[in-house]
């Protein structure tokens, strides 16, 4: 199992880094350079890709979540944990990227816009959930607690998705009712990036499963030495 | 030229984000490898032990 293991993260691993280099390719060569903003709008690729792969993972954390309620195994456990970690790490690109573009685009670092502000809670409740399971050391408890935070927390993210449609914003609406808002090169290359962004979201979910279970084998392998050692002690 | 800053800031922070979870992972795996071995030859080595002084016991 864990040599199946590790040849499907090599696999991931290679795959991602090949896409990876191509969608590069597309963002600063392919893509075709926009009227208004230059080159700067560039950051647009990665920018929606980094908060695509922000909702995706929580929302496999909500998955996860349910699934290890339900079941109780701690293999869902270890995912909803895994993917809320590459969550963040990608929401904060996304917010990191936007505050970058925003300097440029509106001359402010920050503004409270929705989308802003509904991103930034978001982040804050997904950072409070991986405060929260080191806060509690019981496993079994520590799994339940958190996968009720991973469901309630779910509800941030179809808000903050749909912030710039609900409430007045500055910030670009890209999908509308009447479809994708860019030209075909620009389009291509925003789908291909999104591609590119999940599959690297998959790549480093299952390394990240992986060195949980590792970490769970080291904990069994200590227990069965104290084990091993109260039964000497015992004999 | 002086907004290419703000685009090549904020590929470096995606790329320095990316790298850095990924060698975060990669030596937090290490070292569980690490021990895991020491682990399991601890083991061995003591139920080698114990199954020998067994033996001396039988015998």
């Amino acid at each position: 199992m864990i040599g199946k293991n590790y040849r499907l993260s090599d696999f991931l691993t290679w795959a991602s880094a090949i896409v990876m280099i191509v969608a590069l390719y597309l963002v600063f060569v392919y893509a075709p350079t926009e009227r208004t903003m230059g080159d700067m709008q560039r950051i647009f690729y990665f920018h929606v890709s980094s908060a695509w792969v922000g909702f995706f993972a929580f929302f496999v954390t909500l998955i996860a979540s349910l699934a290890y309620l339900w079941k109780g195994t701690r293999r869902w456990d270890i995912v909803a944990l895994s993917s809320v970690e590459v969550g963040v790490t990608f929401m904060t690109m996304a917010i990191i990227s936007g505050s970058l573009w925003a300097k440029v685009a509106w001359n402010v670092w920050w503004t409270w816009d929705p989308r802003l502000t509904t991103s930034t809670i978001l982040w804050l409740i997904y950072v409070s959930y991986l405060m929260l399971r080191n806060a509690i050391d019981e496993e079994a408890r520590r799994g339940r607690f958190a996968a009720v935070h991973g469901i309630v927390g779910f509800v941030s993210v179809p808000i903050t998705f749909m912030a710039i449609r609900w409430w007045r914003t500055i910030h670009p609406v890209i999908i509308d009712s009447q479809g994708f808002s860019l030209a075909t090169p620009m389009l291509i290359t925003m789908l291909f990036c999104i591609g590119a962004f999940t599959l690297l979201y998959f790549t480093l979910l299952v390394h990240r499963v992986r060195l949980e279970q590792l970490a769970d084998m080291v904990r069994w392998l200590n227990g069965q030495m104290v084990r091993w050692s109260d039964g000497r002690k015992r004999y | 030229m002086g907004n290419l800053v703000y685009l090549f800031a904020a590929y470096a922070v995606f790329w320095a984000l990316t790298f850095a979870f990924v060698f975060n992972i990669a030596r937090r795996q290490k070292g569980l490898q690490r021990e895991i071995e020491s682990l399991k030859r601890a083991l061995e080595t003591r139920q080698e032990r114990a199954c020998s002084q067994t033996s001396e016991v039988l015998i």
